[in-house]
């Protein structure tokens, strides 16, 4: 039977919704599942990735591997998907499967899709499509002479099936790949925020400009809070110095694709729409009725963003944690 | 210090683009071509490097239609870049395992190197794989997403990752480093700077010269198309509490987002 290996990335004990994405795919093509673990501790991700639909578990599990380093995850990786025997690789889109994979591919003389929209997989064949041009098109990515189809998906694309509690999968333990020595992971400085990152959050709310100040950006924060959302900024705010280069949404900074994206007082440049435009539904609030923003959004606030801004944490509070 | 620095011209992002009838790709006549902007990233930070070494030199380079992408080194060249080596592709669709390959195999021919930068992303793609599967063909580390390069003896290179958070990676010989936004403030190219940068040399060779062929290609984009229209936009009424409550009832009961 043809098989699917599924790159696993989790934190504490959950493996990230990108990642049940792929598994739910992969559960669904009716291809044998391999799923791969890679870092300290994540054999205990191992059965949740079963009841996902992994029928087998790679996992290199070393204390060594607790910070990524291009060198040995590209080793490990490499070494899982030889042995799975899988002509088709699924991983998320995060910041980590992005430097890992192409590397990967081009070790295996494959190709690499990435940031796809679009997976379409059966037992036979895989087929994706990706946003060309900060959105402007879309192209089927095919591949020719690759051995290995690798495809990078972003997450929020695709749904997370019911888990089967009964589920169980066999593990293989894989040793920790020797390091050269050329490259070491030295240090990991945290960041300002422990949210979920933006490029993989289902829901952001994101201010613009029309904020005003530092000071009342902040007030995003209790939205986001009742939300369970991530703050996004537009260039001109992180210019400016209200939030870091981090929290910066467009062209130059992240590009996002939530279920739900939420603009304050962003007038929709069309930087800033390159890095957004992907989202499934997006509100924008502005006390300008004619900025360009509202081109591109599913509903449209007009007013006064500081009264808007509590009035609507007031109603998604009373919605959401009743 | 030997320095490559890898180019990429894309079309401008005001540009509106168009589907060839044949959705093979896009409508190239009327866009206009800028660098990739991560590219003047990486640039800047050549250029530094190269001047804090006391001297060196900065190789800029690009895989494209040779009378196009020319512009892009050339800018480079105005910026202070010291010379330049142009593939051209001729019109070929280029995947990115191609551009890589080729690339590679251009900076073997040059000989010993100290660095090869990179934009850490192309806006017109966002494919981000060229700098990493050029140091998998170079047999070298590659760090992407760098905000911070700190040379001495070996490197200190700092890669941003989820919320802000910053891996620190030690590098030792030769590496690529593909550039973020925040690693520097590309300069402006000078007028002097324009002038001198058409007397620079630029060395030209074709795809077959790097030893690249269509053969090699590993994924091709096809199928183009735009995006379908989206609908227009429900504008909400009513006062500031009328308005949020609104908005909760329609992201639960009609986009059932919540």
């Amino acid at each position: 039977m043809a098989k699917v290996f599924v790159f696993l990335e989790g934190n504490n004990q959950d493996l990230k919704k990108g990642s049940l994405e792929l598994l739910t795919a992969a559960k669904a093509s009716g291809r044998e599942v391999v799923a791969g673990l890679v870092g300290p501790g994540v054999k205990a991700l191992a059965p949740k990735a079963a009841h996902y639909g992994a029928q087998t578990t790679f996992v290199c599990d070393a204390a060594e591997l607790g910070h990524y380093n291009p060198e040995t995850f590209t080793d490990a990786v490499t070494a899982m998907v030889k042995d799975s025997g899988a002509d088709v690789v699924l991983a998320s889109s995060s910041v980590l499967a992005r430097d890992l994979f192409p590397r990967v591919a081009a070790r295996l003389d494959s190709g690499v899709a990435s940031d796809c929209t679009i997976l379409k997989l059966d037992g036979g064949t895989v087929t994706v499509r990706k946003p060309l041009y900060s959105g402007k098109c879309t192209a089927e990515v095919e591949f020719v002479n690759s051995p290995v189809k690798i495809v990078l998906m972003r997450p929020n694309q695709l749904p997370v099936g019911q888990p089967d509690a009964a589920a169980t999968a066999q593990t293989k333990d894989f040793p920790a790949p020797a390091a050269s020595g050329k490259i070491k992971t030295k240090d990991l400085v945290k960041g300002s925020s422990s949210k979920t990152d933006l490029a993989e959050a289902n829901i952001i709310v994101a201010g613009g400009r029309g904020m005003g100040s530092a000071e009342n950006f902040k007030q995003l924060e209790d939205l986001a809070n009742a939300l369970g959302a991530t703050v996004g900024a537009s260039r001109a705010v992180a210019d400016a110095g209200w939030v870091p280069h981090s929290m910066q949404v467009g062209q130059t900074g992240k590009t996002v694709a939530p279920s739900l994206y939420i603009a304050f007082g962003i007038s929709g440049a069309i930087q800033h729409l390159a890095g957004m435009s992907g989202s499934k539904v997006i509100v924008a609030v502005n006390k300008d009725g004619d900025a360009p923003i509202f081109q591109k959004a599913t509903y449209g606030l007009v007013g006064d963003l500081f009264e808007l801004a509590p009035k609507l944490t007031e109603e998604f509070k009373k919605a959401l944690h009743k | 210090m030997r320095i490559f620095v890898c180019l990429k011209q894309v079309p401008d992002t005001e540009t509106r683009i168009q589907i060839k009838t044949d959705k093979s790709g896009i409508e190239e006549s009327g866009v206009k071509w800028v660098m990739n902007p991560y590219d003047e990233y990486a640039v800047e930070e050549a250029l530094k490097l190269r001047d804090a070494k006391g001297g060196g030199q900065v190789t800029v380079m690009s895989v494209g239609p040779k009378s196009r992408v020319t512009d892009s080194l050339r800018t480079a060249m105005a910026m202070g870049a010291d010379d330049g080596i142009v593939i051209d592709s001729a019109g070929e669709q280029v995947d990115t395992f191609m551009a890589a390959k080729a690339l590679s195999e251009a900076i073997k021919k040059e000989g010993a190197f100290d660095l090869v930068l990179t934009g850490r992303h192309a806006i017109d793609d966002n494919a981000a794989s060229v700098p990493q599967i050029l140091g998998e063909l170079l047999n070298i580390p590659h760090v992407t997403v760098v905000s911070k390069i700190t040379a001495g003896e070996s490197m200190l290179v700092e890669r941003e990752i989820e919320g802000g958070a910053r891996e620190i990676f030690e590098v030792t010989g030769p590496c690529v480093l593909a550039a973020n936004k925040g690693l520097n403030t590309p300069r402006y190219a000078s007028l002097p700077g324009i002038m001198k940068a058409k007397k620079k040399p630029l060395k030209e060779m074709t795809l077959a010269d790097a030893g690249v062929s269509s053969a090699q290609m590993k994924t091709r984009l096809k199928d183009f198309q735009l995006p379908p229209d989206k609908p227009a936009v429900k504008m909400l009424s009513g006062d500031a509490g009328a308005q949020a409550k609104e908005l909760v009832r329609l992201l639960m009961e009609e986009a059932k987002v919540l």
